[in-house]
């Protein structure tokens, strides 16, 4: 049978596998906002798990909010990785100094 | 007993094409593989009866935001086998922090089978009518109790589309648009002279 242990579970390798692809491809941008999208992937699968188990839409409906919000920081994310590339030619983060951060 | 095998596989197959998402040498491979686990999990969210949020990652994540990274990742001419030079390097470090971290997360789930924290029940205001579908359920708190919050996340991807086009776009110089405003001030008495020239001269322009 399932429950809402084995959602819980899936949802949290998926949330540990983003945050290991962050650690992991420390230089490739475009590998770590993927990453990002299978964090928020795994948020959404508690949210719309938990709704079901408490039989309360509201979880869904705020999956649905996570999900703009991905799209947004998709959207933006790649277009900064766009103009950084024009200006740099490259999109190495090791070196994202300009800032002086 | 389909329910179950039909969890284990799409769970499965998620939680390794997340995997290989992460761990792909090729950035194109990774985004295919993205999609991939985009699709199980949609999977995952119809076993438990989300059909609506399921089609919108299928809709939103597979035909926009995937292709999106698909778009940018294929445009940009880059050396991707020297962005992967630091890959081995991290490796120990980021096992070990992903290790722990799912360590933590488990000792919560088994926390959470014990009997956990009571902090309160659901107070089954939303819960969904027997006789309606999942998309009209959500329809119906979406219009209503949560009118201004759903308008909020069309403003949040109307200031994302905004601020996409900004950065990107780029002013080119020599480029000869159109100027309409020149174009329609323009009238026959300014633009034409009559002219008599004596024959054998020319006529100057």
């Amino acid at each position: 049978m399932i429950g809402i242990e084995h959602y819980l579970v899936v949802s949290s390798i998926l949330f540990v596998l983003g945050v290991l692809g962050i650690f992991l491809n420390r230089k490739n941008v475009i590998i770590i906002l993927m990453a990002i999208e299978l964090i928020l992937l795994s948020v959404n699968i508690n949210f719309v798990a938990f709704s079901a188990f408490l039989h309360d839409l509201v979880g869904q409906v705020f999956a649905m909010f996570v999900l703009t919000v991905a799209a947004g920081e998709a959207a933006i994310g790649l277009a900064i990785l766009v103009i950084y590339f024009r200006g740099r030619g490259t999109i190495a983060v090791d070196d994202v100094n300009r800032m002086k951060g | 007993m389909i329910q179950v095998f039909a969890f284990y596989l799409f769970a499965t197959l998620c939680i390794f094409s997340g995997a290989v998402t992460i761990l792909a040498r090729n950035p194109v491979h990774s985004v295919l593989w993205l999609i991939l686990a985009f699709f199980n999990a949609a999977g995952l969210m119809v076993l438990v009866g989300a059909e609506f949020i399921a089609m919108l990652l299928v809709i939103v994540y597979v035909g926009a935001v995937a292709v999106l990274f698909l778009f940018v990742v294929m445009m940009l001419d880059i050396d991707f086998a020297e962005l992967r030079a630091g890959f081995v390097k991290n490796f120990p470090l980021g096992i070990a922090l992903a290790v722990v971290l799912f360590v933590e997360l488990f000792i919560g789930l088994v926390v959470h089978g014990a009997g956990g924290v009571e902090l309160g029940i659901a107070s089954g205001t939303a819960t969904q009518a027997a006789d309606m579908s999942n998309i009209q359920a959500i329809g119906a708190l979406l219009y209503t109790r949560y009118l201004f919050l759903f308008e909020a996340a069309g403003i949040i991807l109307l200031v994302a589309m905004i601020g996409a086009i900004v950065l990107t776009h780029r002013e080119r110089s020599g480029t000869r648009g159109q100027n309409v405003a020149k174009q329609n001030a323009r009238r026959p008495q300014d633009a034409t002279i009559n002219m008599q020239p004596e024959s054998g001269k020319g006529v100057q322009l």
